[in-house]
């Protein structure tokens, strides 16, 4: 264990309020911590650039299939969901617009968090989980390497600079998908689709999505981290790690979501 | 085949302990520790499991910081080291671990390079190799050096990791059950590579075991910890013509079973 910080599986002994409430606020302040010694260590030399390339490799480029095929569906079930509604009302001329703006602002950065959450946050914590039970972190660190900057700093930079790159995919097959569904129901050419798409969104829009997909990428970052390298009590903990990183993750994101929609609103 | 005795400088300890003292929440393991690790010489810290005899490494390299007490390694007080001094210090000091810590992602060459290439970014690739294949040489595994961790049996892989800890030429090893788990002719295997290290690198060494034939084999000295404390220390048939009835039940266990 590094010994510049605490072991936040020892709670503290005597307990000041209750023990569940004792040890959920010093998971908080623990949790508080470990992104100040983030924030710490990621302005200071030596970089990890050789590892931080490897894991945008990790995060992003192998997130793609999954996320391509997510992001088609959802932009084709939206579409396919949306037009009965707008049909009653003779208004199909305005799926384009709709899809978009639900599309950018709130699917997109949604869908893909969520994934990655589950995809890039589970293998964060399970790998991180596995290599501090088994003492590489430990080994890392007696071989005079820094582990935090190593593995943490460059897997944070990774999903916080490689999920805003992810939104925008998921965004582009979404519309895509979008597309198909309304050509083959309105005949509405692929032209008219994107020009209406366009004049619809604007910079605000993708202001605050590439925002909301960095804050979600950071937050994925933080929270398998967090878990994998404080995980113990050997194999079962590694698990626990995985699954801790995912639902925290998504907790976190839809938390998150409400509060930057609200500060996007107040400028809209 | 007991360790030939050698001539030990008892002027110059390369680790001091005085009083160390670590507990985990309620469960006090090391409660005043003393001791004193001379150069060149091969230190076995012998005792049962769960009484401290790793922590006591861990403390000594830096991976756990002491509740009380002074440790000195190389002239260094580890507990009051910053962190770029304790980095500069763990140069010096190596350590092989219980199950190896071998990164299960990498190949045995990667495995080797990790350290040698993080502290000495100036070393070119030709010389990497050279070090790479001199420390696996050196433990008598030059055809694994392509293989995975997953795919080296038990023994191999403590020599990996002690390789591994080797390329950085230490002047420190701390060996962490280097003979756990292994048969009986690795076994000795293992204890032969301690000591062939300690002759080629002339490095101090602690060894924590249970196991009395390789305390036996590698020890110039034995320390016994017990209940928290050095019971005893000495050669192995000076700690073991104790009549301490600890240390005797430690022993005819060990060679009964």
């Amino acid at each position: 264990m590094d010994p510049n910080t605490e072991n936040p599986n020892i709670t503290p002994r005597k307990y000041v309020i209750s023990r569940k409430l004792d040890s959920m606020f010093f998971g908080i302040y623990h949790a508080y911590q470990f992104v100040l010694r983030f924030f710490k260590e990621v302005f200071v030399p030596p970089y990890e650039f050789k590892e931080i390339i490897h894991q945008c490799y990790e995060v992003g480029y192998k997130s793609l299939p999954l996320i391509s095929l997510t992001g088609f569906i959802t932009g084709v079930v939206f579409t396919n969901q949306s037009r009965p509604s707008l049909a009653n009302f003779g208004a199909t001329s305005w799926l384009p617009s709709l899809i978009s703006i639900a599309i950018i602002r709130a699917l997109a950065p949604l869908v893909t968090a969520l994934i990655a959450a589950g995809k890039v946050g589970s293998n964060m914590g399970a790998e991180l989980g596995s290599m501090k039970v088994t003492e590489q972190i430990d080994a890392m660190e007696v071989s005079a390497t820094n582990p935090f900057k190593y593995l943490v700093v460059s897997r944070i930079l990774a999903t916080t600079f490689m999920i805003p790159i992810l939104v925008m995919y998921t965004a582009c097959v979404a519309l895509l998908g979008a597309f198909l569904s309304v050509h083959s129901n309105e005949q509405t050419s692929f032209s008219m689709f994107f020009s209406q798409v366009f004049d619809t969104i604007s910079f605000l829009d993708i202001f605050s999505t590439t925002f909301k997909s960095t804050v979600f990428g950071f937050t994925i970052g933080v929270v398998g981290c967090y878990h994998g390298y404080n995980s113990s009590k050997g194999t079962e903990g590694v698990g626990r790690a995985a699954n801790s990183a995912v639902v925290a993750a998504m907790f976190l994101i839809f938390v998150e979501e409400i509060i930057i929609v609200q500060i996007v609103n107040a400028f809209r | 085949m007991v360790k030939q005795q050698k001539a030990i400088d008892r002027n110059n300890a390369v680790i001091s302990i005085k009083g160390l003292k670590k507990a985990f929440g309620d469960l006090e393991v090391l409660r005043g520790v003393d001791l004193e690790v001379y150069q060149g010489e091969n230190l076995v810290v012998l005792g049962r499991s769960g009484t401290g005899k790793s922590v006591l490494i861990k403390v000594i390299s830096g991976l756990l910081l002491p509740d009380a007490g002074d440790v000195d390694v190389l002239g260094q007080s580890v507990e009051h080291l910053n962190t770029k001094e304790l980095m500069a210090l763990r140069l010096k000091v190596g350590f092989s671990f219980q199950n190896s810590a071998l990164y299960d992602s990498m190949t045995v060459r990667q495995n080797l390079e990790f350290p040698l290439v993080r502290n000495s970014r100036s070393l070119r690739r030709k010389e990497i190799n050279y070090e790479v294949e001199n420390v696996l040489d050196a433990v008598g595994l030059s055809q694994t050096i392509e293989q995975m961790p997953s795919e080296l049996s038990g023994g191999q892989r403590k020599r990996i990791g002690i390789a591994r800890t080797l390329i950085l030429r230490p002047e420190i090893m701390l060996y962490d059950e280097p003979t756990a788990g292994l048969d009986p002719i690795t076994c000795i295997e293992i204890n032969n590579l301690i000591n062939e290290v300690q002759e080629k690198y002339k490095t101090t060494s602690i060894i924590i075991t249970h196991d009395l034939t390789c305390a036996k084999e590698t020890g110039d000295r034995i320390a016994m910890l017990l209940d928290g404390q050095f019971a005893i220390q000495g050669t192995f048939d000076e700690v073991f013509e104790s009549k301490d009835e600890r240390v005797q039940s430690f022993y005819n266990y060990n060679f009964t079973q």
